[in-house]
C-alpha cells in the first residue's frame, strides 16, 4: 500500500448527483459510481437543504440498493396460501397490469369508494391525490393522519403556516430556542446545522421533553414533562406573560384578531363569533377586513386597522350601539388562562411552579429587550411602509410529543397562541414560514360535502383532502355519517385534514361504514409499524367471512422491499430504489422550501432498476392511462404521457396555467420560473444543476409574509395562494367556534348527531384549553400508572433500515428505556426480561435502566423490533427474538364510552393517532418464560426474486456482486 | 513537524451516527478496504468500523446529561501500538504523524490493539490484518478532490461540525485554536500516550434575570383598561369619621 | 482480556520446554563439577533436550495459529525480526527460533558426541549460551505482557518471574518424570527441584493474585471520557451484536467461573504436583507423569486465568457487553 494513494483503486469513476430519500428530509447527495457500482454517497455542497452533509442513513444508501430485502418481480399470493405467510409466485408486469385494470375498472364503473388508496411515508401525494381524485374514490390519504397532521391542523388554523416542511425556527438569528416533543423530526440534518451553529452563536437551547436523548441532549437545560401535558404547561406559561405584562402588545393588534370584538349575548347566534361592521357574502378563504376594535381614545368601535387607531387589547365588557356586550379576543383569552396558573401545572406537568415561571420571563423578556431589526423595508397590505424588519429573538420547534396525543391539536394551538403574543411569527429570530406557506386560515381547498360527490367513472367532485372551514364543508351524509372509509371529515373528527390511515383497516374489516373491494397500500407497512394494534389488524387482513371470502377481498402492496405488509398482499409491485427513479418533491406537495424562497428538487436516476422493479409513478400513469382517468389521456382516450418523466414536465393544473410539478427552469427554453410554460428539457435543467431549483424572494419579502403586500401579491400570481389578502393570526378561533355553535344547535346549517354534540362542543372550543388525553380518561391509571412513548432513533428510518446491514448494526434490537426507581420498585433489573402491558395487549421485551427518563415515563425506539424472517433476515435475527414493538399495546380504537363504541384513538379535532395517549403497566417476566419478545411471529419465507442474503460480506464497489460472497 | 488530528466537539455532537456510516461507506471500498459485515442479515450483525459513536448518562434524575461520544484512532503522538508491532506495520508517519497499518506487513497478532489503551484499532477477522482510523488519508491528499474536499468523510459528513480537522502543532490551525479557546482535552491521559484527537467539552449557556426586568414602564399593562375590583372588606376608611 | 487458546499453548508449551532444557543442562552442569553422576550423552542429554525440543515446536505449532493466518507464517512472519528494537513481541519472535536452535545444536553435539573429550566440552559452552537464550526468550515471553502498562495486572515484575518460575517447575517435573526412566539416580536431584520451583513459583504467582486483587485502576471513567461526575453510566456501546472491542478483551464468563479457575490452577498447578513430586521422589514413574501431566494442565488453567484476569483501559468504553 502506497503512502499517498489516490482517489480509487481503479475503475470507471462517474458522479451523479440527485436526492437523498433514505427519509423523508431530501438532502442533495452526489453519488459516486466505480464500474456502475455505489462506491460512495455525499451530502452535495451546493445543495441548500444539507449543504454538504449527511446522516448514517443517507450516508449508508448503498447497503439499501444492495439489500437483499429487496423485491424484484411482481409476485401473486399462491393459490391456497394464507395472507401473511408470505408465499408468492412470480408473474409477469402485463399480468399484474391486466388483473388491476380489470379490477379497479369495474370497481370504477359501479361503485368508485370500494377502491381504497392508503400512503405511508411517501413523498408524492400530489400524484396519488391526483390519481384517486380522478379515479374518483373519497377513500384515499396520505399517512398524515397518524403521522403529525396536529401539528399542521393545529398550526395552520392558528398562524396559517407550521412546523415541518411548512416553516421552522430562525435559529440563525434566535438568542433563545425551545424544543418540544421533537426527537429526530423531518428537517434532520438542516435541524442539526442550525442548532450547532446557534449553539455556537451562544444561543440558548431548552428542551422539554419526557426523554433526553439526541438533539435535547445538548440542551442548556432539559426540562422533563409528563407526556400528554405539554397544554397545560404553554397554557401556564401565556398566563404568566400576560399577567407579567411581557407579550408584543404591538403585534398582536397589527397581527392577529387578538383585539378584535368578540360577541358575547349568548342569545345571539352570533354568539362567539366576531363582530362584523359589514357582513358581504364571505366567500371563500380568508379573512376578510370587516372586524370591529374598540379604540382607546374614542371609546368606541372602529374598524379595525383604521389608520391612527389604537383599540384595546384587554378590558371590560364593551356595549356596541345596538347593546350587543363584546369583548376583545385577547380578553377572552385572558380570563381562559386565568385558571391556568404555574401551581396549577405543575401538578398537572411534574414541572416545579417557579420553573415555569421562569421559563415565562426568559421567554417573554428575550422577545422583549433582545429585538432585532433589520434595515429591510416592508409594505404591509393596508399599505403602510416600514422601514425595517423586526423580531423577537425567541424560537420554538415542536412535533409529534404534542402531536401525538389526543389533545395534540388544542396543545399545539396553545403554542401556536403563546409563539403570537410573543410576537415571533414570519419575523427574524422567530418562527419561519417556507412557501407555499403561509396560506388562508384554512387553506382553500375543500373535500366534497356529500355522498352524491362520489360517482361511478366521475372524477370526485372535490379534492380528497381539503380545510374545513364550518360545519358544511363535513364530507358526511344526510344524517350526518361519514362517506370516507376511515370517516374523516365527519363529526367524529372534523377537521381531519390528512385522512385516518390508521382506521382504514380496522373499518373495511368491519364493514363500517361500509365494505370496500380493493385496498392499496404504497409504501406503508400497515401490517407493522404503522397500525396501530398490530396483532389484531394483522388478524383483519387475513380475516374471511362465513362464505370463504376475505373481509378484505382484494390487497395490493406497492414496495420497494419485502416489510411485513408485503406477505399479506394479494398482489406486489416492487418498486425501484431511490437511486433508480425519477421522482420530484414538487411545490403541489410539500417542497423543500427554505425561509428565503421557494425550492423543489427532484431525482434523476443514478443506477438501473433491479431486476423487474418498476416505478410506481410509472404505475400509476400506465394505470391512469388504461382507466382513462381524465389527467392522463388525450380527448380521444389515448395515452398522453409515454412516462413519467414526460407527465412531470407536461402536466399543468390547468390547462395554460403555466403551473406544474417543478417551478425551475419552466417556459420553453427554461427561461422562467415559477410559472410558465412546460419545458421538454426541464429533467436535464434540473440535472445539471443539483437536481434542485431555488428561487430567492427578494428579502422584503422574506418577512411578515402573512401581512406583507409584496410578498402574497407574488404569491397569488405564482399561483401560490388564491388571494393576497392578510392571514391574521387566529388567537380565537372562529371556525372552531363555529362547529360549536352547530353542535349546541345554533345554527342554521349541519348539526353533529345526538351523540356527537358533547364531543364537537368540548372539543371545539374557539380558544386553548387543556385536557387529559382521552384515552387516559378511559384508563384505570391505578392500574396502568405510566406513560408509554416511542422515539424516532436517528440512525434508522421507521421499519425499513432493518435490511441495512450497517445501520442495523446500530440499532439491532431495542430495550424498553424506564428510569431506575420505576424499575426497582416493579422488580424489574436492567437488562432483564419483563412485560409491558395496556388495556389493550401486552408486549414482552428486555429493560434498560435510564436516567434521562422521566419516572413514570417508558419508553423505546420506534420500529426496530421485527416479525420473524421479513426485511429478509434470518429467522434468528436480533429484530425478531430480542427487539420488540410498542404497537401491539396501543389501540386504534378507544374503550366505548359516550361519543359511540368505535370511535378512533385519535384528536377528536384532527383525527390525529394518539400514539403517545397509552398507559401500560411494568412487571418482570417470569423466570420460566421465553427469553424472547411476545408477541412473536412464525418466520417468512424470502419473497421469490429477493437477492441471495450473505452469510457475510465485504463491500467493495465495483467488485461487490461479482465477488463479494463468502 | 506535523500533526494531524480530529477535534471533536461534544457540546454540538447529537450522536446521529453519520460520522460512523460515512466512515464504512468511503473506507469499505477504498485503500484500507474492505471492511466486512459478519452476520449482516442474521443474528448478532457485527463488522468493522473505524469510528463509533456511544452514548452515556451522567448523573441522576432530573439533572442527567445524555452524552453522546464518538471515538476513532486518535493518533496519539506516543503511540503505544506502534513499538509494539514486531513487524513494522504499524506505523505513525514522520510527515503528518498519522498512525496508519500496513496491510502488506501485517501479521494479524493483535498485539498493537492490545497495546492501545482506547480500542481504536479493530480487527479484520476476514482479511487477517490490523485495521483502524486512517485520517482517511487516501482523501486529505487527495488531488482529484476539490480543495474544500480533501477531509475526512467523517468530517464532510457531520451535520452539526463536531468533527474540526486540522494540524495541532500548528497553533494557528482551527483545531489549536478550538483546543485552547473551548478547554480541549485528550483522553485518559494518565497514560502518556498523548492522543493527537482532542475533545471539546459541553458549555452550557444561562439567561440571568434581573428582578426589574419584570417592572418596566412601558409595560403594556398600562394601555389596558383593566379596572381594579373594589374591595369588598372594610377598611379604616369605612370607619374613620 | 479474552484468552486466545493459541497463546495458552504457546506460552505453557514453550515454558515446558525451557524448562526441561535448563533442568538437562543443569543436570551436565552438576555433573561437570562432579555434584551429580554424568550421564550418556545420547540416552539422557541429547534424548532429554529432544523432548525439551519437542515442546518448543509444539509451542511454535501453537503460534503459528495465533497469526491471522497460518500462511504469513511462510510469508510474512520474517518481518517480525525487523522491530527488535522496540517490540517484545519482535525480540520473541526473534528469541524463539534462536532458543530452539541452540537447543536442537546441543542436542546434536549430545547426540553425536562432539567434542566430548576436550577439556571443557563444547556442550557445556553451547549450554551456557542456550541457558542465557532461554532466559532471553523467558525475558522477551514475559515482557510482552509485562510491557503494557495498560494493562495494571500483567505491568510487573512478577509476571516474568512467574513466566520463568512456571515454565521452569513444570520443565523440572517433567525431566524428573523422565530422568525416572532414563536416570534414575536423577530422580530425586530433579523431583526436589522441581518441588523448591514450583514452591517458589506459588509465592510468587500467590504474591500476583495478591497485588492484582489490589490494583487501583489508573484510568477511570472519568478519565476515559473526560467528564468529572461520579455518576457516569454507559448506554449505548454504538453497537449490539458486538465487535472486535467486545470479543478480544472479555472473558465473557462469570466472576464465580473465574474463582473457580484461579483454585483450579492453584491446586492442580502447585499443590497436586508438589504433593505427587513428594510422594514420587523415590523414582514412582506414574506418580511422576502424573505430576507433570497435573501441572500442566494446571498451567493451562493458570494461563488461562492470566489473560481472563487482566482488565484492558479498553472496557471502560465497553461496559454494557
Ligand atoms: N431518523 C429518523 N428520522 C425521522 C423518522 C424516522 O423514523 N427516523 N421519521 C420521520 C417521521 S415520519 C416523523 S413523523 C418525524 C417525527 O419526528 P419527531 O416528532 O421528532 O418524532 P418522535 O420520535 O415521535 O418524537 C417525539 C418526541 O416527543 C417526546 N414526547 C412524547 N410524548 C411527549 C409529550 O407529551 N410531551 C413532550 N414534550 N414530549 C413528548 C418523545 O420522547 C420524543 O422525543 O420524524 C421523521 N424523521
Ligand atoms: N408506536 C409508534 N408507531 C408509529 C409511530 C410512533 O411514533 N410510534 N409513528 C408513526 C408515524 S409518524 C409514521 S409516519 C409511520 C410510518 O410508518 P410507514 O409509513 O409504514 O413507514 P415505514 O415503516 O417506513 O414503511 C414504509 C414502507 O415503505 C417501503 N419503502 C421504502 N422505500 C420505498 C420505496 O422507494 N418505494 C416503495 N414503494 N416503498 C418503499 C418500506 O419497505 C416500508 O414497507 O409510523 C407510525 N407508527
Ligand atoms: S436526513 Fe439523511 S436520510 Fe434523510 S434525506 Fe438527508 S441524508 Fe438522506
Ligand atoms: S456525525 Fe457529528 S453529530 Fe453525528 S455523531 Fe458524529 S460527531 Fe456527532
Ligand atoms: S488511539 Fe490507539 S491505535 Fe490510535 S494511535 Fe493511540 S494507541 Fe494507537
Ligand atoms: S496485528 Fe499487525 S499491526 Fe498489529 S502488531 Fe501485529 S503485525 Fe503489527
Ligand atoms: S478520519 Fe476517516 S477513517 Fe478516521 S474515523 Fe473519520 S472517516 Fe473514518
Ligand atoms: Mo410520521
Amino acid at each position: 500500500m502506497s503512502e499517498t494513494p489516490s482517489a480509487s483503486t481503479g475503475g470507471r469513476i462517474e458522479v451523479k448527483t440527485t436526492t437523498c430519500y433514505m427519509c423523508a428530509c431530501r438532502c442533495g447527495i452526489r453519488v459516486t459510481l466505480r464500474d456502475g457500482e455505489v462506491r460512495y454517497i455525499q451530502g452535495n455542497p451546493e445543495h441548500p437543504l444539507n449543504k454538504g452533509v449527511m446522516c448514517a442513513k443517507g450516508a449508508s444508501g448503498i447497503m439499501k440498493q444492495y439489500s437483499p430485502a429487496r423485491l424484484t418481480k411482481p409476485l401473486r399470493r399462491k393459490k391456497g396460501a394464507e395472507r401473511g405467510d408470505g408465499q408468492f409466485e412470480e408473474i409477469s408486469w402485463d399480468e399484474a397490469f391486466d388483473t388491476i385494470e380489470e379490477r379497479l375498472a369495474h370497481i370504477r364503473a359501479t361503485d368508485p369508494k370500494k377502491f381504497a388508496l392508503f400512503t405511508g411515508r411517501d413523498q408524492m401525494q400530489a400524484l396519488t391525490g391526483l390519481f384517486a381524485k380522478n379515479y374518483g374514490t373519497p377513500n384515499y390519504a396520505a399517512h398524515g393522519g397518524f403521522c403529525s397532521v396536529n401539528m399542521a391542523a393545529g398550526m395552520i388554523y392558528t398562524i396559517g403556516g407550521s412546523f415541518w416542511e411548512f416553516g421552522g425556527p430562525d435559529l440563525e438569528r434566535s438568542k433563545l430556542f425551545i424544543m418540544i416533543g421533537t426527537a429526530e423530526d423531518h428537517h434532520s440534518n438542516p435541524m442539526k446545522i442550525e442548532l450547532s451553529k446557534f449553539k455556537r452563536n451562544g444561543g440558548r437551547f431548552i428542551s422539554i421533553n419526557p426523554v433526553r436523548t439526541g438533539y435535547s441532549a445538548i440542551a442548556d437545560e432539559w426540562i422533563p414533562i409528563r407526556p400528554g401535558t405539554d397544554g397545560a404547561l404553554l397554557l401556564a406559561i401565556s398566563q404568566e406573560i400576560l399577567k407579567t405584562g411581557l407579550y408584543d402588545r404591538d403585534f398582536l393588534i397589527n397581527y392577529s384578531n387578538a383585539a378584535e370584538l368578540v360577541n358575547m349575548d349568548p342569545n345571539s347566534p352570533e354568539y362567539g363569533m366576531f363582530v362584523r361592521f359589514e357582513v358581504p357574502p364571505e366567500e371563500g378563504c380568508f379573512d376578510p377586513q370587516n372586524k370591529l376594535w374598540w379604540d382607546r381614545t374614542l371609546n368606541k368601535p372602529i374598524s379595525t386597522h383604521t389608520p391612527g387607531a389604537d383599540p384595546y387589547l384587554l378590558g371590560k365588557e364593551f356595549k356596541l350601539d345596538d347593546g350587543t356586550p363584546v369583548k376583545t379576543s385577547f380578553q377572552l383569552l385572558k380570563e381562559r388562562l386565568d385558571q391556568y396558573t404555574p401551581e396549577w401545572a405543575a401538578g398537572v406537568t411534574g414541572i416545579p411552579a417557579e420553573t415555569i415561571r421562569r421559563l415565562a420571563h426568559e421567554m417573554g423578556i428575550t422577545a422583549r429587550d433582545e429585538k432585532i431589526e433589520l434595515p429591510i423595508p416592508w409594505i404591509d397590505t393596508w399599505g403602510n411602509e416600514h422601514q425595517s424588519v423586526t423580531g423577537n429573538p425567541v424560537s420554538f420547534h415542536a412535533m409529534r410529543g404534542l402531536a401525538a396525543h389526543s389533545n395534540g391539536f388544542q396543545t399545539i394551538r396553545a403554542l401556536g397562541v403563546l409563539m403570537s403574543i410573543l410576537g415571533t411569527i414570519d419575523r427574524p429570530g422567530g418562527f419561519r414560514h417556507k412557501a407555499p406557506f403561509p396560506r388562508p386560515i384554512p387553506p382553500c381547498p375543500k373535500t366534497p360535502t356529500g355522498p352524491e360527490d362520489v360517482q361511478p367513472n366521475t372524477p370526485l367532485n372535490g379534492m380528497p383532502l381539503g380545510w374545513p372551514a364550518d360545519p358544511d364543508d363535513l364530507f358526511v351524509d344526510d344524517d350526518g355519517n361519514p362517506v370516507r372509509i376511515d370517516k374523516g371529515f365527519s363529526w367524529e373528527y372534523p377537521l381531519s385534514v390528512h385522512g385516518l390511515m390508521h382506521n382504514a383497516i380496522t373499518n373495511a374489516w368491519r364493514g363500517d361504514p361500509y365494505k370496500i373491494d380493493t385496498l392499496m397500500l404504497f409504501m406503508a407497512n400497515m401490517a407493522w409499524n404503522s397500525s396501530m394494534n398490530t396483532d389484531k389488524i394483522r388478524m383483519m387482513l387475513n380475516d374471511k367471512d362465513e362464505t370463504g371470502e376475505y373481509k378484505i377481498p382484494f390487497i395490493i402492496v406497492a414496495d420497494a422491499f419485502q416489510s411485513e405488509t408485503v406477505a399479506f398482499a394479494d398482489l406486489v409491485l416492487p418498486d425501484t430504489t431511490y437511486l433508480e427513479r425519477h421522482d420530484v418533491m414538487s411545490m403541489l406537495d410539500r417542497p423543500i422550501s427554505e425561509f428565503d424562497g421557494p425550492v423543489d428538487s427532484v431525482r434523476v436516476p443514478v443506477v438501473p432498476p433491479t431486476g423487474d422493479c418498476k416505478p410506481f409513478q410509472e404505475v400509476l400513469i400506465e394505470l391512469g392511462s388504461r382507466l382513462k382517468l381524465p389527467p392522463f389521456v388525450n380527448a380521444d382516450g389515448s395515452r398522453k404521457y409515454r412516462n413519467y418523466p414526460e407527465f412531470i414536465t407536461k402536466f399543468e393544473t390547468a390547462p395554460g396555467s403555466g403551473i406544474g410539478f417543478l417551478a425551475g427552469w419552466r417556459g420553453k427554453g427554461g427561461e422562467k420560473s415559477m410559472r410558465g410554460e412546460p419545458n421538454p428539457s426541464q429533467w436535464e435543467m434540473y440535472a445539471k444543476n443539483n437536481c434542485v431549483y431555488h428561487h430567492h424572494l427578494p428579502r422584503s419579502y422574506q418577512y411578515m409574509r402573512n401581512w406583507n403586500q409584496g410578498y402574497l401579491q407574488w404569491a397569488q400570481a405564482n399561483g401560490m395562494t388564491r388571494y393576497a389578502e392578510p392571514i391574521n393570526l387566529h388567537i380565537y378561533s372562529e371556525v372552531l367556534q363555529k362547529f360549536r355553535l352547530a353542535a349546541q344547535g345554533k345554527t342554521v346549517g349541519r348539526q353533529p348527531p345526538a351523540h356527537l354534540r358533547a364531543r364537537v362542543e368540548t372539543f371545539f372550543d374557539p380558544l386553548p384549553f387543556y385536557h387529559e388525553p382521552i384515552e387516559s380518561q378511559l384508563t384505570d391509571k391505578h392500574k396502568y400508572p405510566l406513560n408509554a412513548v416511542t422515539q424516532r432513533p436517528m440512525a434508522m428510518y421507521h421499519s425499513w433500515d432493518s435490511q441495512n446491514a450497517w445501520l442495523r448494526q446500530i440499532h439491532t434490537y431495542n430495550f424498553l428505556y424506564i428510569h431506575p426507581r420505576t424499575a426497582q420498585a416493579a422488580g424489574i433489573e436492567d437488562g432483564g426480561w419483563m412485560w409491558v402491558e395496556s388495556m389493550h395487549g401486552k408486549v414482552r421485551c428486555m429493560a434498560r435502566y435510564s436516567e434521562a427518563t422521566e419516572p413514570g415515563t417508558v419508553w423505546t425506539w420506534n420500529a426496530i423490533g421485527k416479525a420473524s424472517g421479513a426485511w429478509n433476515l434470518t429467522p434468528q435475527a436480533n429484530e425478531a427474538n430480542q427487539g420488540f414493538l410498542l404497537n401491539h399495546v396501543i389501540s386504534e380504537e378507544l374503550p366505548a364510552h359516550d361519543a359511540g363504541e368505535h370511535v378512533s384513538n385519535s384528536d377528536p379535532v384532527t383525527g390525529q393517532a394518539g400514539w403517545y395517549d397509552v398507559r401500560v403497566r411494568v412487571y418482570p417476566a417470569g423466570a420460566d418464560e421465553e427469553k424472547q419478545t411476545f408477541p412473536h411471529y412464525k418466520p417468512v419465507k424470502p419473497a421469490p426474486g429477493t437477492p441471495k442474503r450473505r452469510k457475510w460480506q465485504n463491500y467493495f464497489a465495483g467488485l461487490f456482486t461479482q465477488k463479494g460472497d463468502a | 513537524m506535523t500533526q494531524l488530528a480530529l477535534v471533536i466537539d461534544l457540546n454540538v455532537c447529537v450522536g446521529c451516527h453519520a460520522c460512523v456510516t460515512s466512515c464504512k461507506e468511503w473506507n469499505t471500498s477504498g485503500v484500507s478496504g474492505p471492511m466486512f459485515d459478519d452476520a449482516p442479515y442474521g443474528k448478532d450483525p457485527t463488522g468493522t468500523f473505524f469510528n463509533r459513536v456511544q452514548t452515556y448518562e451522567i448523573g441522576c434524575f432530573p439533572n442527567t446529561e445524555t452524552l453522546h461520544f464518538p471515538k476513532s484512532c486518535l493518533h496519539c503522538e506516543e503511540a503505544p501500538c506502534v513499538p509494539v508491532c514486531p513487524t513494522g506495520a504499524s506505523h505513525k508517519r514522520d510527515q503528518d504523524g498519522i498512525v496508519l497499518v500496513d496491510y502488506d506487513k501485517c501479521i494479524g497478532c493483535k498485539y498493537c490493539s492490545w497495546a492501545c489503551p482506547y480500542g481504536a484499532r479493530e480487527f479484520d477477522e476476514h482479511q487477517k490484518v490490523m485495521k483502524k482510523c486512517t485520517l482517511c488519508y487516501d482523501r486529505i491528499y487527495n488531488q482529484d478532490f476539490p480543495e474544500s474536499e480533501r477531509k475526512p468523510a467523517c468530517v464532510l459528513s457531520c451535520p452539526t461540525s463536531a468533527r474540526l480537522f486540522g494540524d495541532v502543532h500548528d497553533p494557528e490551525s482551527d483545531v489549536s485554536v478550538a483546543i485552547r479557546e473551548r478547554g480541549g482535552y485528550q483522553l485518559m491521559p494518565e497514560w502518556g500516550t498523548k492522543p493527537a484527537n482532542h475533545y471539546l467539552p459541553r458549555r452550557k449557556t444561562r439567561k440571568q434575570i434581573h428582578a426589574e426586568d419584570l417592572v418596566r414602564v412601558d409595560n403594556p399593562l398600562s394601555k389596558e383598561d383593566i379596572r381594579r375590583e373594589t374591595s369588598k372588606d372594610i377598611t379604616l376608611d369605612d370607619w374613620l369619621m | 482480556m479474552h484468552p486466545a487458546f493459541s497463546v495458552i499453548f504457546l506460552t505453557t508449551l514453550i515454558g515446558v520446554g525451557q524448562g526441561m532444557f535448563l533442568a538437562v543442562f543443569t543436570g551436565e552442569s552438576y555433573a561437570a563439577v562432579h555434584l551429580l553422576p554424568g550421564q550418556d550423552s545420547s540416552a539422557f542429554y541429547a534424548l532429554g533436550t529432544a523432548v525439551a525440543l519437542a515442546f518448543m515446536v509444539l509451542g511454535l505449532f501453537a503460534a503459528v495459529f495465533h497469526l491471522g493466518k497460518p500462511s504469513y507464517f511462510i510469508t510474512r512472519a520474517w518481518r517480525g525480526i525487523t522491530q527488535w528494537r522496540t517490540s517484545w513481541l519482535s525480540r520473541e519472535l526473534i528469541m524463539l527460533p534462536l532458543t530452539m536452535f541452540l537447543v536442537f545444536l546441543y542436542a546434536v553435539f549430545h547426540y553425536f558426541g562432539w567434542g566430548k573429550d576436550l577439556a571443557v566440552p563444547p556442550t557445556l559452552v553451547l549450554g551456557s549460551i542456550t541457558t542465557a537464550a532461554v532466559f532471553g526468550l523467558f525475558l522477551a515471553t514475559g515482557m510482552i505482557y509485562a510491557s503494557l502498562k495498560f494493562i495494571r495486572e500483567w505491568y510487573c515484575s512478577l509476571t516474568v518471574i512467574n513466566y520463568v518460575l512456571l515454565g521452569g517447575a513444570s520443565g523440572f517435573t517433567l525431566a524428573a518424570a523422565f530422568s525416572a526412566y532414563q536416570a534414575p539416580e536423577l530422580v530425586t536431584f530433579y523431583a526436589i527441584w522441581a518441588m523448591i520451583i514450583t514452591a517458589a513459583g506459588l509465592v510468587t504467582r500467590g504474591a500476583s493474585l495478591i497485588r492484582n486483587a489490589r490494583i487501583k485502576p489508573i484510568a477511570t471513567m472519568q478519565s476515559a471520557i473526560g467528564v468529572r461526575h461520579t455518576h457516569i453510566q454507559q448506554k449505548s456501546m454504538g453497537m449490539m451484536g458486538g465487535s472486535y472491542n467486545t470479543r478480544e478483551y472479555f472473558h465473557h464468563k462469570t466472576r464465580a467461573f473465574l474463582k473457580s479457575v484461579k483454585w483450579i490452577f492453584l491446586v492442580l498447578a502447585f499443590a497436586a504436583p508438589l504433593a505427587l513430586l513428594a510422594l514420587g521422589q523415590g523414582g514412582n514413574v506414574e506418580l511422576l507423569l502424573a505430576a507433570f501431566g497435573v501441572q500442566y494442565v494446571g498451567l493451562l488453567f493458570e494461563r488461562w486465568f492470566f489473560f481472563a484476569q487482566a482488565n484492558h483501559p479498553q472496557n471502560l468504553y465497553y461496559q454494557t457487553v
